[in-house]
């Protein structure tokens, strides 16, 4: 069972899901660290993206429309969902912020499962992308080696909005500290909005692009969700580099514990995860200003 | 408002439960509908204490449900352990032992990192059943076979196998459930638990110590957890891994916000409510697999628009239409609480709640040397040493900025100083917690106020002084909290002191800022400190209000030490004995109120510069 082809192949499963995980976790982290909101619809806004994409490749049958389509929709989707209901429960407890988006959440699952029903649907790589390719020592399929390579792309684009322009420089300091940026006279609530919609695209972009490597279901997002959690609390909430970090720990883990024995992914995952809070309460790259 | 009268909710409840299978059938419920809303009601229990009244919202509680249930489950079905209740009592302690544990873990953090490990601690608990513990567990098959329950008395045997027999069995389980949680929630620990709600910083500086009150109530609701996860195996005949699953958490949260929070019988309204149009959503309407968005679609409009739930719905609504027949009455007590207290009261009430006895320590109360507090390249406070004698009244002032209250915060240990040393009547306090210090007898007042928002001023010092007679914990569940020895003395004659008593009753939201204020310096007062410590008391009063309150300070100050930061310098001049000035994180100068007024470095630091004249 384990010889170092298996592993290897393991650790690039590894690589694709961390990475995965990583795309998720910034796009959760991003929005807690601006709006102080964990949105709990996260892993539904995965999996809205997956079925947006898949609803505009049965229309168009070209994968790149059905990525954007599937972006763009859950980009709407998030924004909405601020302007409507996110933005009257800033000043109100964590914990109703927790329930309404975890509310929300549900409502989503259940309004695709009473559209697309639950059995699994598919959505296949690109012709371009599809089969398997050598690389030397091992046969690996080409599509995941591409998905390192598009996410890759996408945490580039990530990370040059958030450090290389205006509004991520507002959405760091807002991170640091929403109350100074107020003041200086900036429009938060525009703001918490557009990161809002950032953060919901960064989830559906990841759920359309993962979607040829797993089957769509409509409680996907629930897995991932907790996974992105795991990441999050490794890497330390509100921290871009912290969400990339953890999230390919976290990847790592999943799939050489699997390779061992399935059962135990989650364990070790959270059995990390325990570590790190009694090591490091604020997560590995975590600061201390966020409680 | 559950407080009013001794007995009222247990016997209503006791009636409810027995009227229950005359009634229900009529109003479309199935006897197994019935009993799967008691397991629910009974499981919700221990979540609203967890989450109603302490403010920890976990996601995690199926872990819990599923660990009782599988170890009832098992000794049942695979040991041949013939007990069915003795095997309920030990899946309880079971799920409460994991509770403690997985409390330890997710309780070293608040807010929604608890929320999220106690999803990802759920998620592990689901795993694990299904795959390294399928051997005991079932796998997905889960335990079939589980024995109903019953018992020979001799003479006759009572078997309570399905239906309204075992409603019998559900209902009598349930109502000790509610009869063991109303006695906690009544409880000086339940009262805790609510402080630790809604403000949990207050409630350490206060003296309590909230990790382990927090862990009480996560191992509560976890021997909830655990015994209604034993009687679902019961109630089927089949105990299913699906208890494990993250949606049993989901399910119990969402039915515990549609009944509501805070009241011990919001989850079983919510169950009802929940099964209920379960039922009638798909065989009645033949809606199918859409049921759960309606219920979704419900829960997101009652977490948006009804805060409370149903229930506490309809207490707002029967507060509305009550409030008109009692407002006449009401509108005469502000004018009460306008009017001061005679001075003569408060000063017996002062001289009862005198400073404690410093167990013959001789010194100075307070002394701290090279105190030092640097954030990055930023020093707040540099080399400050500082002695307070026995009975004085300090003053600090300093511009903004000065550093002031990181430095009141260094001294009652709610941040560590980066160097330096502080000691507290003769002990070394550097390092220790908040609340340690606070049960030495060191506290302070904020200069934001800190209070406990949604309970009535006589709740809020009351916390106060629990800390003060029960000390930082004590796991007393089942004592009423009328019943602690001095309580209301205490309380009363604290309210007395900052002049609250005729506001007693009244909700902390509806005070005016004065009155605010003065429950601010009540709660650091509460326990009756030798040393205490005022950030701004003055702070956005008006005239009135200053004169009323130095007035209060003096009264307080007797047989006290105290230390005052405040802006207002002619009220601070007149009130206290010597003044520290401190500017940049320095000291700048000690010295009398009339040395300090004439010192030209003071004047330079405020003023820019000395008036020529």
């Amino acid at each position: 069972m384990i010889n170092w082809p298996n592993l290897i192949s393991q650790m690039f499963n590894g690589l694709v899901l961390g990475a995965l995980l990583a795309l998720i976790s910034s796009g959760l982290t991003i929005i807690y660290g601006t709006l102080g909101v964990l949105n709990l619809a996260h892993g539904a806004m995965f999996m809205l993206g997956g079925y947006a994409g898949y609803v505009a490749f049965t229309y168009t049958n070209s994968f790149i429309v059905a990525i954007i389509f599937g972006s763009l929709f859950v980009m709407v989707v998030g924004i909405a969902m601020e302007r409507i209901i996110i933005r009257h429960f800033y000043g109100r407890p964590d914990e109703d912020q927790l329930l309404v988006t975890f509310g929300i959440g549900i409502c989503m699952v259940e309004l695709v499962r009473l559209g697309f029903g639950s059995l699994s649907l598919t959505v296949p790589p690109p012709p371009a992308l599809a089969g398997i390719t050598s690389l030397g020592f091992m046969f690996y399929p080409t599509y995941r080696l591409a998905l390192v390579g598009i996410i890759a792309v996408a945490l580039l684009t990530l990370f040059i909005i958030l450090y290389r322009t205006r509004i991520g420089m507002i959405v760091r300091a807002g991170i640091e500290d929403s109350v100074m940026v107020a003041s200086l006279g900036i429009n938060v609530y525009r703001v918490f909005m557009v990161v809002f919609g950032i953060g919901a695209m960064a989830a559906g972009f990841a759920g359309i692009v993962n979607a040829p490597v797993v089957s769509l279901t409509p409680d996907m997002g629930e897995a991932i969700l907790v996974q992105t959690f795991v990441v999050v609390v490794i890497g330390g909430v509100g921290s871009f580099p912290g969400a990339i970090l953890g999230g390919l720990i976290a990847g790592e883990i999943i799939s050489i514990t699997s390779m061992i024995n399935p059962g135990y992914a989650y364990v070790m995952l959270f059995a990390a995860m325990t570590l790190v809070l009694l090591l490091r309460p604020h997560g590995l790259l975590g600061s201390q200003s966020r409680a | 408002m559950i407080n009013q009268r001794r007995f009222l909710v247990e016997t209503l409840t006791a009636i409810g439960l027995i009227l229950a299978p005359f009634i229900l059938p009529y109003l479309g419920f199935a006897p197994n509908t019935v009993n799967r809303i008691l397991v629910w009601g009974l499981f919700g229990i221990g979540f609203d204490i967890l989450f109603g009244f302490t403010g920890l919202l976990s996601f995690g509680q199926s872990a819990l449900y599923g660990t009782g249930g599988f170890v009832a489950a098992y000794l049942l079905t695979r040991t041949g352990f013939p007990h069915v209740v003795t095997a309920l009592f030990i899946g309880m302690i079971a799920a409460a032992v994991v509770g403690y544990l997985v409390g330890l873990i997710a309780l070293r953090r608040t807010g929604i990192y608890f929320a999220m490990i106690t999803v990802a601690i759920a998620e592990v608990f689901f795993f694990v059943e299904f795959n390294p513990l399928a051997e005991w567990t079932g796998g997905e098959n889960g335990l079939p076979g589980v024995p109903s329950p019953s018992f020979d008395l001799g003479f006759t045997q009572f078997h309570f196998s399905s239906g309204w027999s075992l409603y019998g069995f559900l209902a009598f389980w349930y109502f000790i459930g509610i009869v063991i949680g109303l006695r906690i929630v009544r409880s000086p620990v339940g009262a805790v638990l609510r402080a630790i709600r809604d403000n949990p910083l207050r409630a350490s500086a206060v003296g309590h110590s909230i990790h382990g009150y927090k862990l009480t109530a996560f191992v509560i609701a976890a021997a909830y957890a655990g015994f209604a996860g034993g009687l679902l195996g019961i109630m089927q005949a089949f105990m299913p891994p699906d208890a494990f699953m993250f949606d049993t958490s989901a399910q119990l949260i969402m039915q515990t916000a549609i009944g509501g929070t805070g009241t011990l019988f919001g989850p079983l309204l919510g169950a009802a409510i929940w099964l209920f149009l379960q039922d009638f959503l798909q065989a009645a309407l033949g809606l199918g697999a859409a049921w759960k968005l309606v219920l979704g679609l419900i829960f997101v409009l009652l977490v948006c628009f009804l805060r409370r739930g149903l229930i506490g719905g309809i207490v707002d609504l029967y507060a509305l239409l009550t409030r008109r027949k009692t407002e006449p009455a009401s509108e005469s007590a502000p004018a009460v609480a306008e009017a001061p207290a005679p001075e003569s009261l408060s000063a017996a009430a002062a001289d009862m709640l005198k400073a404690r006895s410093t167990d013959g320590y001789q010194g100075p109360i307070l002394q701290a040397s090279g105190l030092t507090k640097r954030y990055g390249g930023l020093i707040a406070n540099s080399d400050i040493n500082f002695t307070v004698n026995h009975g004085e009244l300090r003053g600090i002032i300093g511009p903004n900025g000065a550093g002031k209250s990181t430095f009141f915060k260094m001294l009652t240990c709610e941040i560590p100083p980066t160097s330096g040393r502080i000691v507290f009547e003769g002990h070394d306090i550097t390092g220790r917690s908040v609340t340690d210090v606070c049960q030495l007898g060191l506290t302070k007042s904020y200069q934001v106020n800190q209070l406990f928002t949604r309970l009535t001023v006589r709740e809020n010092i009351t916390i106060a002084v629990l800390a003060a007679l029960r000390g930082k914990f004590k796991l007393d569940l089942f004592r009423r909290i009328d019943r602690i020895p001095g309580l209301t003395e205490h309380v009363d004659q604290t309210l007395a002191m900052v002049n609250l008593s005729a506001r007693a009753d009244t909700p902390v939201a509806s005070l005016a800022y004065g009155e605010k204020r003065r429950l601010e310096i009540g709660l650091a007062l509460a326990n009756s400190p030798s040393l205490l410590l005022l950030d701004e008391p003055l702070a956005g009063m008006s005239p009135q209000e200053r004169i009323e309150t130095v007035k209060l300070l003096r009264l307080i100050s007797r047989g006290r030490t105290m230390i005052i930061i405040d802006h207002d310098m002619d009220s601070l001049f007149e009130l206290v004995e010597r003044i520290t000035v401190l500017q940049e994180g320095r000291v700048l100068v000690e010295g009398t109120p009339e040395e300090i007024k004439g010192n030209p470095v003071v004047q330079e630091a405020y003023l820019g510069g000395v008036l020529e004249q």
